[in-house]
């Protein structure tokens, strides 16, 4: 892990202790603004798959584990968002909150079972239950098959703010981004997440120093679903829908390639990488079947060029913290 | 101050005037341009619906239309994206295409909530005129409820009265084969066994033993896409055609026939409601479909003839209204008014948006009877288009029901 971004060993300047303070004024100051200059719709759907990436980031930048299966969290999140919002009638909070606990429980049991191993294994153990889970969600009745969950209700937040109002929507995932991002963050500058990076440094010696690796590591891996589940809930709101792509193992890898394009164990990285991934995918939609070449191609530049992703390589250059 | 009101009243006035004479309509086909639809709908279908407005353009020249496409990737939410900023941002009046049921039926949504028109000639589920039907929503070209029902049924009566089943084991594969089985045993067919098989297989040789050793005359191929494709091939290489039985695919395409080559897919039997040496208008337009096309080798498949013809009445009917902002009235219009178009011929739209039109039988012909390129097929059956349909009643179409 020699290529992670050490903040620690830069030298310290004044803008560094602020740098994450100013950068993130001015994300929320672009996500306010945003919608008025570009497509709300596009910028909720972002903003679900930046939280995504952070929280996937959350687990292989600051504690080095390398999950090969978040689909499955984000995916049966919005499935069971999705599903109680449109079978079960809840409003959307008690839905966005079902679809939460559903990933926090998968995220336990499949974390309690992969931490046991280390590398590829923890990587192939967490990419086989995903794969599992892709297959009931393929068989299952309530999941509606490759038709996906369609034409879910938006419904009206705490039975007041009528969500199918696109600002009121917006302004709710906006507070539930901000939200989940700011918890990430405290995560990592908490001595809890001083841990974790002692963890993904040299675990040896972590538990030489009298720390239970393991159950750090699988409290790590329970929020990292958890907030991944968040991410997938809200979107299950916001499209309206939940279907098998977001279940399916390339999601699992679409959320590994924003957060190396963004830059691996930096706050900020995931959110820039998010956008640029849907940015191509949308922006590129029509000229067809360009998009998955060029997105290859941006890919292999990234990893050939600036190895420590966008962000990653401003923060190195400014020798800053982002 | 006035004076500028003034002005500003004549601008509107004008506008006003210069609109009622000359109607835009923006078309935007979405489909998939990189995976495994392209080949039967994709650039093929993007130049379907240009041909169309091409055509429509040159006997009315005071309508504008623009037809633009784009890629949904087979993913429902960035099929929902782009559908929504076409609506909202573009203005686009109308979507065709759309392969893929998940990303169909989500689309189909869409268009109700924004009130525009969905021509959907690429989609197979029969819900989009089922349970979920919607006012703003027309199902051209083929349903999963015809596919089972033709194939079934005229090729029980053509004398393959005893099936196997090679089934995909998830929801699609299980209802093509519970509707095709049933169809079979109402004709006076039998059903000698089924096999499941996981969803993108490799090997099907077990799978295919058992169909072989059960001394079925039909093997049902009740799957899709790279799974039907590799199981034809092997039934190939097993000789299971060779040795007397019929393979029937439940979801082939000319397209798919055309990859395979005839000497793989001889002996399949298989449904469409389009084929392009059919009669000479099919003939006609495929000419200039491939002169456009530029692309060696290829023929048209039906759902490309379905954006064509659904775009050509769709236009028919913005036409009649003089407008194309009411998704709700257009489509109305559209089931009030007949279709006739040079590829599937005379039709009518149901109310539950279902385009009627017949369906055919083929047969793909052994290599020494094919006489030029492209010629895949012989017509062993022809099924009148009242009969190549789910009835209406049967669809639990609330439209219907009320």
């Amino acid at each position: 892990m020699e290529h992670v971004v050490n903040p620690l060993v830069k030298k310290p300047s004044m803008l560094r202790s602020q740098s994450e303070t100013i950068g993130f004024v001015i994300m929320t100051a672009a996500f306010v603004i945003a919608p008025f200059l570009t497509y709300p719709l596009f910028l909720m759907q972002a903003m679900c798959f930046a939280l995504f990436a952070c929280a996937f980031n959350l687990l292989i930048g600051y504690v080095g584990l390398l999950s090969f299966g978040h689909a499955l969290y984000f995916g049966w999140a919005s499935y069971l968002s999705a599903y109680s919002a449109k079978t079960w009638g809840f409003s959307p909070e008690l839905a966005i909150l079902t679809g939460t606990a559903t990933a926090a429980v998968c995220g336990l049991v499949a974390g309690s079972l992969a931490i046991r191993r280390q590398g590829i294994y923890f990587a192939m153990i967490t990419l086989a239950l995903a794969q599992m889970m892709f297959f009931f969600a393929l068989q299952a009745k309530f999941t509606g098959g490759e038709d996906g969950i369609q034409a879910v209700p938006r419904g009206a937040l705490f039975g007041l703010i009528d969500l199918r109002n696109e600002m009121a929507m917006y302004a709710v995932v906006l507070i539930i981004f901000l939200g989940g991002f700011t918890f990430i963050y405290r995560i990592i500058h908490s001595p809890f997440g001083e841990v974790l990076k002692a963890i993904r440094e040299n675990e040896a010696r972590a538990i030489s120093l009298g720390y239970k690796t393991d159950r750090y590591k699988l409290v790590a891996f329970v929020l990292s679903a958890t907030l991944a589940g968040l991410a997938g809930a809200t979107k299950a709101i916001v499209l309206q829908l939940a279907s098998l792509t977001d279940v399916n193992w390339p999601m699992s890898g679409e959320v590994v390639l924003m957060t190396l394009v963004g830059g691996l164990g930096t706050i900020f990285g995931p959110v820039v990488g998010a956008f640029a991934i849907l940015v191509m995918q949308f922006k590129l939609a029509p000229i067809g079947e360009w998009v998955l070449v060029i997105q290859g191609a941006i890919f292999v530049t990234c990893v050939l060029l600036f190895r420590r992703g966008v962000i990653g390589e401003i923060a190195n250059r400014l020798h800053i913290r982002l | 101050m006035k004076r500028m009101l003034g002005l500003t009243t004549l601008a509107v006035v004008l506008a006003g005037v210069a609109n009622a004479q000359q109607i835009n309509v923006k078309i935007g086909v979405l489909t998939d341009m990189s995976s495994l639809y392209a080949d039967a709908t994709g650039p093929g279908s993007v130049l379907a619906a240009k041909m169309a407005a091409a055509d429509f353009m040159k006997d009315q020249p005071n309508v504008k239309v623009e037809v633009i496409s784009g890629d949904h990737q087979n993913k429902a939410d960035i099929g929902t994206q782009l559908a929504n900023q076409w609506y909202d941002v573009e203005k686009v009046d109308m979507i065709a295409d759309v392969p893929n049921s998940g990303v169909a039926l989500a689309i189909s949504q869409v268009t109700r909530d924004k009130n525009k028109v969905f021509v959907g000639s690429g989609p197979a589920t029969s819900d989009l005129t089922g349970p979920k039907c919607s006012p703003n929503t027309v199902h051209w070209t083929y349903d999963t409820w015809m596919l089972a029902n033709g194939t079934g049924k005229a090729v029980v009566k053509t004398g393959g009265d005893s099936w196997f089943f090679l089934t995909s084991d998830y929801a699609f594969g299980h209802a093509l084969e519970r509707d095709t089985m049933a169809v079979v045993e109402a004709n006076g067919g039998k059903v000698l066994g089924k096999v499941r098989h996981p969803i993108n297989t490799s090997d099907f040789s077990s799978f295919l033993l058992q169909a072989q050793s059960s001394k079925a005359k039909v093997i049902g191929l009740a799957n899709a896409g790279g799974d039907t494709i590799n199981s034809i091939k092997q039934a190939s290489e097993f000789g299971i055609v060779k040795g007397g039985q019929s393979l029937a695919g439940l979801l082939v395409f000319a397209t798919d026939v055309n990859a395979l080559g005839l000497q793989t897919a001889q002996g399949l039997v298989l449904t469409e409601t389009f084929y392009w040496d059919l009669n000479d208008s099919t003939r006609a337009w495929t000419k200039r479909w491939h002169a456009e096309r530029n692309a060696a080798g290829k023929y048209p498949a039906m759902n490309q003839a379905g954006v064509y013809a659904g775009t050509l009445h769709y236009l028919k009917a913005v036409l009649a209204l003089k407008s194309a902002a009411d998704g709700k009235a257009v489509v109305a219009k559209m089931k009030e008014m007949p279709t006739d178009d040079p590829l599937f011929g005379k039709g009518t739209i149901r109310a539950d948006g279902r385009k009627l039109h017949p369906a055919y039988l083929f047969e793909v012909k052994k290599p020494e009877e094919s006489k030029y390129p492209g010629d895949f097929y012989k017509l062993r059956a022809t099924i009148p288009a009242d009969e190549a349909f789910r009835p209406l009643k049967e669809g639990n179409c609330p439209l219907v029901t009320g």
